[in-house]
C-alpha cells in the first residue's frame, strides 16, 4: 500500500490572513470530476472557486471544518485509538460483516476497505449498488461500446442524454464535454451538434435539446426496443408503438435516421434509466441499441455516474476481487451476486450482523427494513459530516474532505484517473488514515502478516 | 556492525545463458537483493542455505508481453464473472491476499500465481497514456513481481502531428515526454494510424502500411519507422514494440513483412508474431495458412528485429487489445458480448470472450504456426515465449509451450488432434527441433532481459537481481516447469513448492530519457487544446510507485 499517495498531496498550512491559490483542483461532487477547479484559500476557507459549477461552488465554498470529535463512541467522544479498537474489535467478532460506501472516498482508501473486507471475511459493496448497478449488470450481459468524454468533446456530432438530467445533476457536462465544446472534428461546437433528449418528464435539461422525446413512464425498454427494431429494419405496428411508448411511430423513425446519419453519436444514460421498471434490462437494451448502430456508424454508450469517485470504488473493487460491486468474502474468495451481496439486501434480509459505512447515508437513504437493521447492529460509520447514520452509529468518525482537505486519486465517468489537489488541512484524519488504523488491528486480531 | 547476511543457493544444476553456463554444478551466493560472488574468505558462512542439489536453478522468468493491469484489463475483469466462479478459487491466507481467476485474474491473484510459476517480472503491452495512473494503482496491489509497462503511441494524435509535419525532433522529445509522464517503459504501437480510422468512421481501419490515416495524412509505414528512429536515438533500452496492421487476417504476413521492412534497419520489436503470420486470399477463411517460414527467414537474416510468439492453446479466454477495429472484428466472428471504448488523442480498445478449438481448421492452424515461430527463428535470443496473455491463453500455460518445444512426440500427439490439413498449411509435421533446458532458460528469461534492456535481470552473475527459480528436474517438462521447488525475489523466498510464503510488491521499471524541454511548450499547447483533462494533472508523479527503478538509456536520462 502506497501510503505516499496521499501524504505526497496533503495540502500545506495557509498564513493565516494570506491568500493561496490552488490551481487545476478536482472537484469531486460529480462524476464530472472537474479538474480545472482553481480556488483560492484564506484561513482555511475556500473563498472563491474559480469554473466550478453551481453545485461544485456549494461543494467548495460551503465547506468549513465540522466542529465536532473526530471520534465518537456510542454517542460519546472518544480517543481515535479508542475507536480504532472498538471498530476492528466489531468487525471481527461478527459473523457477517459488510462494508458499504466508498463512492465518496479516494481509491487509496477504497483498497484499505477492501482489503479489510478481505480479512475478516466480509462483504464489501459500493453505491453503485443503488444507482448504476443495473448497468454493471448490463454490462456484464452484453457489454458497453464507449468512450472517454474528450472523444465526445472531439468527435460526437449526437448527443443524446437518456433518463438523466444534466443541467441539474452534472452542470458542467454540456459545457466541459457533450454539447457546447468546439471539438477537433467539430470546430464550430454546439452548432456542429444535434442534442436529443429522452425523458418521461420535461427536465430542465429538455431546453438544450434540439429534440426532447417524452416517453410514457416506466416505457423505456419498449422506447428501446423500436430502436433496435428500426435499425435492423423490422416491421412494427405503428399504432401498437404508440399506443407503447407514448410517442409517435414517426418520430422514432426520424431518430433513427439521425442515428444512422450521424457520424458519431452518444448516448448518456442515467438512474432515470436503470432505477425504473426494467433495471439492468433498460441499461441491456440501451447498451445493445449502441452496439447495433455501430452497424450503421460510430456510436458509444455512457452511464452519467453521480458520485465523485464511484467509478474508482467500481475500478478498485474489480482489480482487488474481480468483481465490481456485492461482493462477499464469507468463503474466504471472492464471490459475486447482486440482489444477495448488495447492501440494502443483506440488510433488509436481516443477515449482516455488524457493518461499516464509509462515505454514505443508508440510514437516510435505504428501504425501511433495511434501515431498522441497520439501526439495531453495531456498526462503524465514516463521514465528514453528521448524518442519520453517523448520528446511530456505535462508532462514528469524523474524517476530512477529499479533494478539499486530502489527496489521492479518482477516477471521472469514464473511467479517467485523476489525481486530486488538496486546498487545506483538516484537523480530523482522513478515511484512508481511519481505515488503515482499523486494517492494523484487524490484522493483528486475526493474525494476518499480508 | 554485523556480520553480512549471505544466502547460498548450494549445488545447483545452473542454467545461465548469459553468462554461457549450460547446465553446471554450481553455488550462487545472495546478499540483500542482489546476486553477488562468493566471498573470498572462507571462513565466512552463510546465515541460510539453500540445498539445490539434484535441483535446476535459473534466473526468475520474465513476461515480456501480457496484459495484467490498466483500464482494459480491469473492464475485462468486470465484464467476466461467469467464469471466476466455475474456476479454481483462491482463498485468503495469513499472507496473502484472495483473488478470483478466470481468464483474467484479479491483482494478488495474478502476482501470486505469476510467482508460483518461477516467474519474477512481467510487462504489461498496452497502456494508454492517460488510464498510466490506474496501471500504476494496480501494480500497486499485484505483488510478489517487479512490472513496467508499454505505452500505446501509435495512434497519438500528436505522434501523426508530428510526422505528418516532418518534425522529427518534435516527435523524439513527444515520446521522451510521455514515457516520463506515465512512468512507463517502452513505445507500443498497435495496429499504428489503424485505430484512428476507427475512430472516424463505420468499420473503419487501415488495409496496408501505405493506407494514408483521414486527417493526418500519415500512413503506418511513416508511423513505424518514424518513432523506430526516435527511438533509437533518445537511446531506449526496449526501443519500439510493434503490434502490426491487419492482425488475424488471412494472407497478413505480407503487411508483417512490410513492417519489419519500415523499421529500415532500427532495431523494432514485433509482437504476437503468430497472429500475424497468416496466408491466404484476403478475409478468405479457406485459404487460411502458414506463412512463419518466409517471415521467420527474414528475421533469422535481420538481427535488429526480435520477436515474441503469442501462442494460442485451445480453450476460453478473453481477447484484450488497443486495436479498436479488431475488437469489432472479433466481435462479429464470435457474437458475444464486446467491449470497446475510444480514446480521446491517444488510442482505442476491445474486449471479447472467445474459445479456441483444436477441432476448428483455423485454430488449429494458429496453434501451430505459434510453434513453428518457436522451432523456425534459429537464435533462441530473439524469440520470446509469450501467450499474449490472455489473448492466446493463459500465461499459466507456458508449462505446456514448454513441453511442447522440448517433446516432439508429444506435439505430434496434439497435433493428431487438430484436423489433417494444418499438416499441409503449415510446416509444423516437418520439424524435429526440441528445445534444451538451456534454450528453454533464454527464451523465458536470458532472451527477454537482453532485448528489454534489463542489465539486472535474466542471469546469474554477481550484480543482478536476486530473482531465481529452482525446479526439480523432471521427464514431463510440463511437470517440472509448472510448480518450481523454490522462488526468490530479491533475495526472499517468497514460493516453496507452489505454497506462497511471502509477499511483497516489487518494483516498477520505467524509463526517463532526456528530451529538449523547449519542446514542452508546444506539447503543451496542443495538450491544451483538446484533453478533457488539465495539463497539470496529466503526468504520474513518483508517488504512485510503491519502488522506482530507472532503467537507464544510452542516451542519458532526466534526474528525480
Amino acid at each position: 500500500m502506497t501510503s505516499a499517495t496521499t501524504q505526497a498531496h496533503a495540502p500545506t498550512p495557509s498564513e493565516p490572513g494570506q491568500l493561496k491559490v490552488i490551481q487545476d483542483a478536482t472537484c469531486t461532487f460529480c462524476g464530472c470530476v472537474c479538474d480545472d477547479i482553481d480556488l483560492t484559500v484564506k484561513d482555511d476557507h475556500i473563498i472563491e472557486a474559480k469554473r466550478a459549477c453551481v453545485l461544485g461552488k456549494a461543494w467548495f465554498l460551503n465547506h468549513s471544518i465540522e466542529d465536532r470529535p473526530s471520534c465518537l463512541v456510542e454517542g460519546q467522544p472518544a480517543m481515535l485509538d479508542e475507536g480504532y479498537d472498538r471498530a476492528a474489535q466489531i468487525l471481527t467478532q461478527g459473523k457477517y460483516p459488510i462494508i458499504y460506501g466508498l463512492s465518496d472516498s479516494p481509491c487509496e482508501a477504497q483498497r484499505v476497505a477492501v482489503s479489510i473486507a478481505d480479512w475478516i471475511k466480509g462483504t464489501i459493496d459500493t453505491t453503485t449498488s443503488v444507482c448504476h448497478g443495473p448497468s454493471g449488470m448490463a454490462f456484464q450481459g452484453v457489454g458497453e461500446v464507449t468512450c472517454s468524454l474528450g472523444e465526445v468533446a472531439n468527435r460526437c456530432d449526437l448527443i443524446m442524454f437518456w433518463g438523466s438530467n444534466p443541467a441539474e445533476s452534472h452542470p458542467r457536462h454540456f459545457t466541459r464535454y457533450s454539447l457546447m465544446p468546439k471539438g477537433m472534428f467539430l470546430p464550430n461546437g454546439r452548432k456542429d451538434r444535434t442534442c436529443v433528449i429522452v425523458d418521461v418528464r420535461k427536465t430542465k435539461s429538455a431546453k438544450a435539446a434540439d429534440i426532447f422525446i417524452q416517453i410514457k413512464p416506466k416505457k423505456d425498454f419498449e422506447a428501446l426496443w423500436t430502436l433496435r427494431a428500426l435499425a435492423k429494419g423490422v416491421d412494427l405496428d405503428p399504432d401498437q408503438v404508440q399506443r407503447e411508448t407514448g410517442v409517435e411511430y414517426s418520430v422514432w423513425v426520424d431518430l433513427m435516421e439521425r442515428m444512422k446519419g450521424c457520424k458519431y453519436g452518444v448516448i448518456f444514460f442515467g438512474m432515470g434509466l436503470t432505477m425504473t421498471r426494467g433495471k439492468h434490462a433498460n441499461s441491456e437494451a440501451i447498451l445493445a441499441l449502441t452496439r447495433d448502430m455501430n452497424a450503421f456508424t460510430r456510436f458509444a454508450a455512457k452511464p452519467n455516474r453521480g458520485h465523485g469517485n464511484v467509478t474508482g470504488a467500481d475500478n478498485v473493487v474489480s482489480w482487488r476481487t474481480g468483481y465490481p460491486f456485492g461482493v462477499n468474502h464469507s468463503r474466504g474468495y471472492p464471490r459475486f451476486n447482486p440482489g444477495e451481496y448488495t447492501t440494502s439486501d443483506t440488510l433488509a434480509n436481516r443477515e449482516a450482523d455488524c457493518a461499516m459505512t464509509i462515505a454514505c447515508d443508508p440510514l437516510a437513504n435505504f428501504s425501511q427494513p433495511a434501515r431498522e437493521h441497520l439501526a439495531a447492529i453495531p456498526f462503524i460509520a465514516l463521514d465528514t459530516k453528521e448524518t442519520p447514520t453517523t448520528r446511530a452509529a456505535t462508532v462514528a468518525f469524523t474524517v476530512a474532505t477529499y479533494g478539499i482537505n486530502t489527496g489521492g486519486t479518482v477516477y471521472r465517468m469514464d473511467d479517467v484517473p485523476i489525481p486530486l489537489r488538496p486546498a487545506f488541512p483538516s484537523p480530523h484524519p482522513s478515511d484512508y488514515d481511519v481505515l488503515t488504523a482499523i486494517e492494523q488491528r484487524v490484522k493483528r486480531i486475526l493474525g494476518v502478516q499480508g | 556492525m554485523s556480520l553480512p547476511d549471505y544466502t547460498k543457493i548450494s549445488q545447483g544444476i545452473v542454467y545461465d545463458p548469459a553468462n554461457g553456463i549450460d547446465g553446471e554444478v554450481r553455488d550462487i551466493w545472495i546478499l540483500d537483493q542482489h546476486i553477488v560472488d562468493a566471498p573470498t574468505d572462507r571462513a565466512i558462512r552463510p546465515a541460510r542455505v539453500i540445498d539445490a542439489q539434484g535441483l535446476v536453478v535459473m534466473p526468475g522468468g520474465i513476461d515480456m508481453h501480457c496484459h495484467i493491469a490498466g483500464p482494459k484489463v480491469n473492464t475485462a475483469r468486470k465484464m467476466r464473472p461467469e467464469e471466476k466462479r466455475r474456476d479454481k478459487q483462491m482463498p485468503r491466507t495469513n499472507i496473502a491476499h484472495s483473488g478470483t481467476l478466470g481468464s483474467v485474474p484479479s491483482t494478488f491473484a495474478t502476482g501470486y500465481k505469476y510467482s508460483a510459476l518461477g516467474y519474477t517480472t512481467a510487462f504489461d503491452a498496452a497502456v494508454p497514456p492517460i488510464g498510466a495512473r490506474h496501471a500504476h494503482e494496480e501494480f500497486d496491489d499485484t505483488p510478489c513481481i517487479d512490472k513496467g509497462f508499454y505505452v500505446l503511441m501509435g495512434n497519438n494524435h500528436y505522434v501523426m502531428q508530428s510526422l505528418m509535419q516532418q518534425e522529427p525532433g518534435k516527435l523524439k522529445a513527444f515520446i521522451a515526454w510521455l514515457l516520463n509522464a506515465t512512468k512507463g517503459f517502452a513505445p507500443k504501437l498497435v495496429n499504428p494510424g489503424g485505430v484512428e480510422v476507427w475512430k472516424s468512421k463505420q468499420a473503419g481501419n487501415v488495409s496496408g502500411l501505405d493506407t494514408k490515416v483521414d486527417h493526418f495524412e500519415v500512413t503506418p509505414r511513416q508511423i513505424v519507422g518514424g518513432v523506430a528512429r526516435a527511438a533509437a536515438e533518445l537511446g531506449l533500452p526496449h526501443p519500439v514494440h510493434i503490434h502490426c496492421n491487419n492482425l488475424g487476417m488471412p494472407g497478413n504476413w505480407e503487411t508483417t513483412l512490410e513492417t519489419m521492412r519500415a523499421l529500415e534497419g532500427h532495431r523494432g520489436h514485433i509482437t504476437h508474431i503468430q497472429f500475424h503470420s497468416y496466408g491466404g486470399g484476403e478475409g478468405d477463411e479457406n485459404t487460411f495458412n502458414s506463412k512463419a517460414i518466409p517471415l521467420a527467414d527474414y528475421v533469422n537474416s535481420h538481427p535488429n528485429i526480435t520477436v515474441d510468439v503469442g501462442q494460442v492453446l485451445f480453450g476460453e479466454t478473453t481477447s484484450m487489445t488497443g486495436d479498436g477495429p479488431l475488437g469489432y472484428f472479433l466481435s462479429k466472428i464470435y457474437g458475444g458480448k464486446w467491449f470497446s471504448a475510444d480514446t480521446e488523442m491517444e488510442s482505442g480498445c476491445g474486449i471479447t470472450p472467445i474459445k479456441y478449438r483444436n477441432k476448428s481448421l483455423v485454430h488449429a492452424l494458429q496453434w501451430a504456426i505459434g510453434l513453428e515461430w518457436f522451432l523456425l527463428v534459429q537464435d533462441p535470443w530473439r524469440v520470446v515465449m509469450s501467450t499474449d496473455h490472455p489473448n492466446g491463453g493463459s500465461f499459466l500455460a507456458y508449462p505446456q509451450i514448454i513441453r511442447l518445444l522440448m517433446d516432439s512426440t508429444y506435439r505430434r500427439d496434439i497435433l493428431k488432434t487438430c484436423p489433417p490439413e494444418v499438416r499441409q498449411r503449415s510446416s509444423l509435421a516437418d520439424i524435429d527441433r526440441e528445445y534444451t533446458l538451456n534454450e528453454i532458460a533464454i527464451i523465458t528469461r536470458a532472451g527477454p532481459a537482453k532485448i528489454l534492456g534489463l542489465a539486472n535481470k535474466g542471469h546469474l552473475g554477481p550484480g543482478a537481481d536476486a530473482d531465481i527459480t529452482i525446479y526439480t528436474p523432471n521427464e514431463n517438462a510440463e511437470v517440472m516447469f509448472e510448480m518450481p521447488r523454490v522462488v526468490i525475489k530479491s533475495g526472499r523466498v517468497l514460493v516453496e513448492q507452489g505454497e506462497i510464503r511471502e509477499s511483497l510488491i516489487g518494483k516498477t521499471l520505467h524509463v526517463q530519457p532526456l528530451y529538449d524541454i523547449e519542446m514542452e511548450a508546444d506539447i503543451q499547447k496542443w495538450f491544451e487544446k483538446y484533453y478533457s483533462i488539465r495539463w497539470r494533472n496529466y503526468p504520474v508523479d513518483l508517488s504512485y510507485l510503491h519502488q522506482s527503478c530507472v532503467i537507464p538509456t544510452r542516451h542519458g536520462d532526466l534526474q528525480g
